[in-house]
This record gives structure tokens, sequence and C-alpha cells, in this order.
């Protein structure tokens, strides 16, 4: 069983820190509703930890994000050598040489490469405002619909980019480089 | 470890995050309409060639990001802004950038 070093890559920006970042969603969506509809008011010490976990969640998408963009995104838009006609480590080209998957690519990665960044700008602003205001947030209604408004907005960015991201990798998969062994079959 | 005294607190660095993100996304929508239709702009967004136009768009708007959300907070650090205008301002800029960061937007502004 093996993989090859841009697979891999390409996991760990998608599946790894892209994965990551869309299940932490779901604890920052309970926290948030616990506050604002449940009535909650965390003491200093969970909101010390809410500042962190969406710091985390920060973090996490600006790796996602730099990752796909300087590490993955080069691999996928290589322009082939001239009189090339096999466009499989070629995926840009490979997906825009058929009208049945172009659209993949004229649609799909054009607006993931730049809506993607709206996640870790908003959950960047999300970690400050918890970090800084604390509970003193339940005093700020307006302030806290803007941190619920930027996390649905940061989720709706990386489950978009996340949705474009693995269309695209099943069409055109970004491979190549030196192959990792994950495992030895017993039938070699 | 004892909890944190409530101190009085205004909301213009608060206030000043959320705007910073607006100003980020509709800045983000200029750079990629202006990338994509524009040849000078494109050549000038390609900071690095294997990412293309694409690390410029990037790094100049967060370049402006930070420089926005600094001059914001220094601004109204002491301040309480109104901040219902502050997250409507910033909503409509994001709305703008959401929009200038669709390809089909894209095309239909320049009359693909």
């Amino acid at each position: 069983m093996e993989i090859t070093f841009r697979d891999a890559v390409t996991v760990m920006h998608g599946m790894a820190f892209g994965g990551l970042l869309l299940l932490t969603f779901s604890g920052a969506g309970i926290a948030l509703y616990a506050i604002s509809a449940g009535g909650w008011t965390p003491a200093a010490r969970e909101n010390r930890f809410l500042g962190w976990y969406f710091s985390a969640m920060a973090a996490l998408g600006w790796v996602t994000v730099f990752a796909g963009a300087y590490l993955v995104y080069p691999w996928y838009r290589a322009r082939p050598p001239a009189g090339v006609t096999d466009f499989s480590g070629y995926p840009q080209r490979l997906l825009m040489s058929s009208p049945a998957t172009t659209g993949w690519h004229d649609i799909g990665m054009e607006w993931k490469e730049h809506l993607a960044w709206f996640a870790p700008l908003c959950l960047t602003a999300v970690a400050y405002i918890f970090l800084r205001y604390g509970a003193q947030l339940t005093r700020y209604r307006e302030m806290r619909n803007a941190v619920i408004g930027l996390v649905a907005l940061a989720f709706f960015a990386a489950g978009a980019a996340g949705f474009f991201g693995a269309m695209l990798n099943k069409n055109a998969p970004v491979r190549g480089g030196a192959n990792i062994i994950l495992m030895r079959s017993s039938h070699e | 470890m004892s909890e944190s005294p409530a101190i009085p607190e205004t909301n213009g660095k608060g206030a000043a995050a959320v705007l910073a993100v607006g100003i980020a996304s509709v800045t983000l929508g200029v750079f990629t309409l202006a990338g994509d239709a524009v040849p000078a702009a494109a050549a000038f967004f390609n900071i690095w060639n294997p990412t293309g136009p694409l690390s410029g768009v990037i790094g100049f708007t967060i370049l402006i990001w930070l420089a926005a959300w600094w001059f914001l907070s220094r601004r109204w650090a002491v301040q309480n802004v109104h901040f219902h205008c502050v997250n409507l301002a910033a909503l409509v800029m994001i709305a703008a950038g959401l929009l200038l960061t669709f390809p089909p937007v894209i095309d239909f502004l320049q009359g693909k």
C-alpha cells in the first residue's frame, strides 16, 4: 500500500488540517448556542478555554490555507511541457481538457482558492474577541451576534472549500513525487 | 486560579476586529477581480511564480487586513462604538467580498 509524496501532502492539507478544522466547528457551534440561546455564562476559566479553542481553530485555518496555496496549488497548476498529451501529472490541465470536468476548475478551484481564506480571517477575529473580552462578552449582544456570524461564515468557507477540494481531487488527483510505503502486503 | 475581576471595557477593539474582517473581505474580492480582469494586475500580484497571482492577492489582502485592524484598534481603543453599524458595514463588505470572489460573478462583470 503506497502513497505518493504529493498525495501525502494533499491529504495533510485537506484531511488532517482542513478536516480537523471542520470537526472543531461542532464544538464552537455548541458553545455559541449555549451562550446565546441557552443562557450559559462561562466562568473566567471557561472563557479562557474558549479563547484558546478558537485560537486553535484559527491556527488550523491558517495552516490549511497556506499549505493549500503554497504546497498543493503549485503542483495543481503546473504547466505541462509542449507536446505532452498525458495530463495525469497536471491536474488543472486534465480538468480543462474535458467539457465534463472543466467546471471543477473554472468554478470549483477558482472559487475555493479565494473563498477558503475567509475562514482563518473570521476565526482570528473571533479568537481575539474571546481572549480580549471573555466573560464581558455577555454584556455585548451585538458583538456576540458578530461572533456568531463570523463563525457561520468561517464554517461556510471551510465547508465549501473542503467540498470542492475533495471533488477536485477525485476528478484530477494531485499526485507524484517519491512513493511512500504505508504497509507491505502479505501477498507480495 | 482566581477569577479575573470584571474590568470596565469598551467595545471599540472588538468592533475593530469585526470591521477589519469586512475590509479584508472586500479587498480580497476587488483584488481577485483585478487579478482576473487586468493582465497588468495579474502580473503585479504574481509575487511567487509557482502560486501565481494568488500569492499577491492573498499577501496584499493580509497586509491590508492587519493594517486596517491595527489602525481601527488604535482609533477605537477607548471608545464605545455603535456596534450595530459596524456589523452592518462588515456584513455589506463581506457580501461584496463573497460575490467578487465567485467566478460566475467575476465573468459577468467582465461581460464574458
